[in-house]
């Protein structure tokens, strides 16, 4: 039994190839995310164990807020200098230099523009002189309060070369420095893993980085020969006690590599999503050739039962087939994954100047790739292989296929899963369930996918009257009619893709529209200052101009922001300081609900409704807030405002600002006098603005582009992902009608005896292939809207209170469906044009 | 109809030759037949199986390329012509009935009949389709799909649509392998009253000499020959001539096994 189905499995190559091909871009992209995490994370692993190779052992201030990776960098804590006299004492310490590094320094460039970050810290830090890993390489370090030395990949990327007078911003707005001295790292290396330097003295680095003098961020220790670091650590500890956190090199690179590696995991679970998307397309994919083979081989099973063997067997038999393909697929994926994950990795690492590590395979992509190739292809073949069993014997001796049974079973049960995903849809929606969503958006697809032969007979011959008015057209339609099975689960396979798209596409412009009205109608500014945000940094602006645009004549109220995470309650929460609380709630338009948001003196927050509530706070109530500096104070409750989509959360006063990690707007908002003319405003702002250059200011309209423009980012990376779902699809349509030609060659035959042309031929598959596509992708934006309406409609609480259908998009989708079609018909009308008139009518 | 029937000739084969394959593997199917098929007459050709009947039909249908010699239709020289031109000719000059999968499934027994008009881009002829819908007596059977007409039924649907575009010649292969026995001779009626009535010319390949003995003239083939004729044969006289040539074939088994080799 086996021979014959491996020996059956040669003669027909082509179709393992098509259905092959989903399995193995589903494996793909399995494989490839995690071969790409695992590289990557290594490579994090290597930066960080190279920056830390000569640390003996780093005594820190423990942060009053942890700050994880994902979030932006670490506010250090800070400790007193003579923290250095005590740690020197301590026995086994060699050596004790007290060292400032602190995020925050920013370079301006030679064209006016601030070195940006993708991502790693831009630290400003004390120069401490040469050591096993700091080499100069040209000129010296700083000396004097105005010099600076910067590292090679820095010192590039800004244009700058020592003697130059370089713009630097800190914890206070620009000041100029002179570069004296470029330095590089042990190895020849310009940076490590892409972090920026900026060198200053030790004093220097202490009022601009930690806003005081005699403070340091860390004490790092050479231990004396013989001391092994972790003996010197534990008596550091001993030392030190509680309010210093001790740790070794190791233990620092290890630490760090950890939340590198969390936050990588975030990122390949995303890719997994995806990949969750192009498997369950592959599934309909292989779920339908396999149908449609047992269909075609009909007679050929029934006689293998006829002399005798049993429904097991012919089970075993289409089994071992999807397993054998399962198998060779899994292990071309794997391969596939590794070499996209090795191009992705490189492309990333050169992105962020990270040194690769060697591109390696874990155990877990290997026996992901095979679990999942085979499983995948194993249970979408367990449909087709049990009716292949059912086949009777006496087939063999009928003529006649054996027509598609009725739809009404299907249908139902599609019917009832469809309720069910998207019942469980709502409630994820409402209840903020992850997992109900995506069981909900699957149990919808799925059960639209089993709804599908029923609603294909109609709609197909609807779309087929497009085409109709040629010969080649009509009989195109009249096949896409045919199986309404086959259609629609081949169509289905293209839904997915497209709905997925076209519902995050609603979902996204929804939000966008809603913020954006919102934005028009509530902020009562005319002018914004803000910046866009690229490194774990916001950017921000010097607070002097808030100031000083108050002063202009025609300028009401200059409201500026500042945004910090911080404890309140032993809770961490993002909160907001304002300069003026009254001005902010023009802006906004904050509703008062209790208490006042007229001013706000020191010790006094407001808060906003929602997060009153789930904290029990009325007003006169007190919160406990840590900053990322100083001690942890009581503010007083003075009042609650109604949270909008565009602000929420605790605003502090302008003097508390004094501990936040970063102590500048990084908003403001300037609102003008009833008739004043806007412009000149406008430039007056832009010129004081001009030593804050990771900002601009500019009219509402630019504000709100800025703040939607994430969302435009979030979409096109969804379309892109999906597009691969989409590709699957369309193999799918190539598989079918390949197989439907294979199937039709006596009919073709007969056709072109009675004088249908080649190019005849070939329009007709086309016609076929286009009404599939377009019936698919017609479907999928239908699904996708109801989808997408559905989540809106459950967030309307939340904000999202317009609905918006992106008509141009979704034509758009149809549209390339349609070119789609005409694509994946080549191979098979060509096939079809080259049916051999004699062959296909000779008898057998 | 009657202008048409003025002895000329519908179709010819001249010295025609017929070869598969190349070296070892040569099979000559066709050596030297010359044949003029006569307008407005019904022509079986029969001859033992491997003797060739199929494919001189093929090659005078312009459905297979001919190795040597010349093949007309009309005045169309089909030896001569290309890929477009023999779509172009099958369409508009010559009519197929098949033994089996004659017709579209998904087409409407009206729709399969008009296809070869469709696909030309061609009217009916109302008059000339009315006709003949009811020579072969389907009327009632129009709108039916292929898979709810009788074998029988199938088949006449199938010469209604080789008889519908008036090609010049309507090839029939085997049309009544498939059939029951009253079937086929329905259908054998139909093909030669499109003769006798409307001047249509018919060449039939058969193996059956009842089949045979509805035609006008039956040539014989042996060997890629013709070897002999009969002219308005009894389903009698054309067993005894193939009885005949059996025996012909049998005797000079010796001499024409060397196909292989020519």
């Amino acid at each position: 039994m086996l021979r014959a189905t491996l020996s059956g499995m040669r003669q027909r190559k082509l179709r393992l190839v098509l259905s092959g091909l989903a399995v193995v871009l589903g494996v793909m992209f399995v494989a490839g995310s995690l071969v790409l995490t695992d590289t990557l994370g290594r490579s994090f692993d290597r930066v960080f164990a190279e920056a830390y190779e000569h640390t003996d052992v780093l005594v820190q201030g423990v942060p009053n807020v942890a700050v994880h990776e994902s979030e932006g960098e670490q506010v250090p804590a800070k400790i007193p200098a003579d923290s250095v006299d005590t740690v020197a004492a301590v026995p086994g310490v060699a050596e004790a230099t007290g060292v400032v590094e602190a995020d925050g320094a920013r370079v301006i460039g030679s064209d006016g523009q601030v070195v940006g970050s993708v991502g790693p810290p831009r630290f400003g830090a004390n120069w401490t002189g040469e050591d096993e890993l700091v080499e100069l390489r040209e000129g010296r370090g700083p000396r004097a309060p105005d010099e600076i030395a910067v590292n090679a990949s820095l010192a590039d990327a800004a244009g700058v070369a020592v003697g130059d007078r370089v713009g630097v911003l800190t914890l206070e707005p620009r000041r100029d420095f002179t570069l004296v001295g470029i330095f590089g790292f042990s190895g020849g290396r310009d940076t490590i893993g892409g972090v920026q330097y900026v060198m200053f003295t030790d004093e220097t680095a202490q009022r601009l980085m930690l806003g005081e003098p005699d403070v340091w961020t860390g004490v790092d220790v050479q231990v004396a020969d013989g001391h092994p670091p972790a003996q010197v650590r534990d008596e550091l500890v001993a030392v030190l006690g509680d309010d210093y956190q001790v740790r070794t090199g190791e233990q620092l690179a290890q630490e760090q590599a950890g939340e590198f590696r969390e936050a990588l995991g975030f990122f390949g679970n995303i890719l997994l999503g995806f990949a969750a998307v192009a498997l369950f397309v592959g599934v309909f994919l292989i779920l339908n050739t396999f149908s449609i083979v047992v269909a075609q081989r009909l007679r050929e099973l029934a006689l293998v039962r006829a002399i005798g063997a049993s429904r097991r067997q012919i089970l075993g038999s289409v089994l071992t087939e999807a397993l054998v393909i399962g198998l060779v697929a899994s292990a071309l994926g794997l391969a596939a994954g590794i070499g996209v994950a090795a191009l992705l990795a490189w492309l990333a690492a050169s992105y962020q100047s990270l040194p690769l590590a060697g591109v390696g395979v874990p155990a877990s992509a290997v026996i992901a790739a095979f679990a999942v190739g085979t499983v995948v292809t194993a249970v979408a073949a367990l449909l087709p292989a049990w009716r292949a069993s059912r086949v009777p014997p006496v087939a063999a001796m009928q003529q006649a296929a054996t027509p598609d049974g009725p739809l009404t079973r299907l249908s139902i049960t599609g019917g009832l899963v469809l309720a069910a995903g998207a019942a469980l849809l709502f409630l994820g929606v409402a209840d903020d369930t992850l997992w109900m969503v995506l069981v909900g958006v699957l149990g919808s697809l799925v059960g639209v996918a089993l709804l599908t032969p029923l609603v294909a007979r109609p709609v197909v011959s609807l779309l087929g009257r497009l085409f109709a008015w040629s010969v080649p057209g009509k009989l195109g339609r009249l096949n896409s009619g045919r199986n309404p099975r086959r259609t629609a689960i081949t169509a289905a396979a293209l839904m997915v893709g497209v709905a997925l798209i076209s519902g995050v596409g609603v979902v996204l412009d929804s939000a966008k529209a809603s913020i954006s009205d919102l934005a028009r109608d509530t902020i009562g500014a005319e002018l914004v200052i803000s910046g866009e945000q690229t490194g774990p940094r916001p950017p921000t602006f010097d607070p002097a101009v808030l100031d000083a645009a108050g002063d202009l004549p025609d300028v009401v109220a200059a409201a500026g922001i500042y945004r910090e995470i911080a404890m309140v309650d032993d809770r961490r929460v993002f909160l907001t300081a304002a300069n003026d609380l009254a001005s902010l709630r023009e802006v906004f338009g904050l509703e008062t609900v209790d208490g006042n948001l007229d001013t706000l003196g020191p010790r006094q927050v407001v808060v906003h409704d929602t997060g009153a509530e789930r904290r029990d706070l009325s007003v006169g109530d007190r919160v406990q807030v840590q900053l990322p500096h100083g001690q942890a104070r009581a503010y007083e409750v003075v009042g609650i405002y109604r949270a909008t989509p565009l602000f929420a959360g605790f605003i502090l006063p302008a003097d508390a600002v004094a501990d936040f990690g970063i102590p500048q707007p990084v908003m403001g908002f300037v609102a003008l006098a009833d008739g004043a003319d806007v412009p000149p405003v406008r430039d007056e702002v832009a010129t004081m603005l001009v030593d804050s250059p990771e900002v601009s200011v500019s009219d509402q309209g630019a504000f709100l582009e800025q703040q939607t423009s994430q969302l435009d980012f979030v979409l096109t990376l969804i379309r892109v992902l999906l597009a691969l779902a989409i590709l699957i699809a369309v193999l799918g349509v190539i598989n079918t009608l390949m197989l439907s030609v294979i199937e039709r060659t006596r009919e073709l035959g007969l056709l072109r005896a009675v004088g249908l042309g080649r190019g005849a031929t070939m329009r007709m598959v086309t016609v076929e292939s286009m009404v599939i596509s377009l019936f698919g992708a017609l479907q999928g934006v239908a699904v996708g809207a109801a989808l997408g309406a559905a989540v809106v409609w459950a967030l309307r609480d939340d904000g999202i209170n317009q609905l918006v259908l992106p008509w141009a998009d979704m034509g758009v989708y149809v549209a390339l469906a349609g070119l789609v079609g005409v694509a994946a018909a080549v191979l098979p009308a060509v096939r079809a044009a080259r049916t051999d008139v004699l062959q296909a009518i000779a008898y057998e | 109809m009657a202008t048409r029937d003025d002895g000329e000739v519908a179709a010819r084969a001249i010295d025609v030759w017929k070869a598969y394959g190349e070296g070892e593997a040569r099979v000559v199917a066709l050596r030297g037949v010359d044949l003029a098929l006569r307008r407005a007459a019904f022509t079986a050709i029969m001859g033992p199986s491997g003797s060739g009947k199929s494919t001189l039909m093929h090659c005078l249908a312009g459905l297979d390329k001919v190795t040597r010699g010349e093949v007309w239709i009309g005045h169309t020289r089909v030896s001569d012509l290309g890929e477009t031109g023999l779509t172009r000719l099958r369409r508009d000059q010559v009519g197929f009935v098949f033994q089996q999968f004659n017709l579209l499934p998904t087409l409407t027994a009206q729709e399969n009949i008009l296809l070869p008009l469709s696909i030309a881009g061609r009217k009916p002829d109302p008059d000339w389709y009315d006709t003949v819908i009811d020579a072969v007596g389907l009327r009632d059977r129009l709108t039916h799909r292929p898979s709810q007409l009788s074998g029988g039924q199938q088949q006449r649907v199938a010469c209604a649509r080789a008889l519908v575009s008036r090609p010049e010649v309507v090839f029939a292969d085997e049309p009544t392998g498939n059939l029951d026995s009253r079937s086929g001779r329905e259908v054998l009626g139909f093909l030669r009253e499109s003769v006798r009535s409307f001047g249509q010319t018919v060449v039939m390949v058969t193996h059956d000499p009842v089949a045979a003995s509805y035609a006008d003239r039956v040539v014989f083939l042996a060997d890629g020959q013709v070897v002999d004729e009969l002219a308005d044969p009894t389903a009698e006289a054309v067993l005894e001539a193939m009885k005949r040539l059996d025996g012909a074939t049998l005797a000079g088994a010796g001499t024409s096994a060397g196909e292989a080799v020519a």
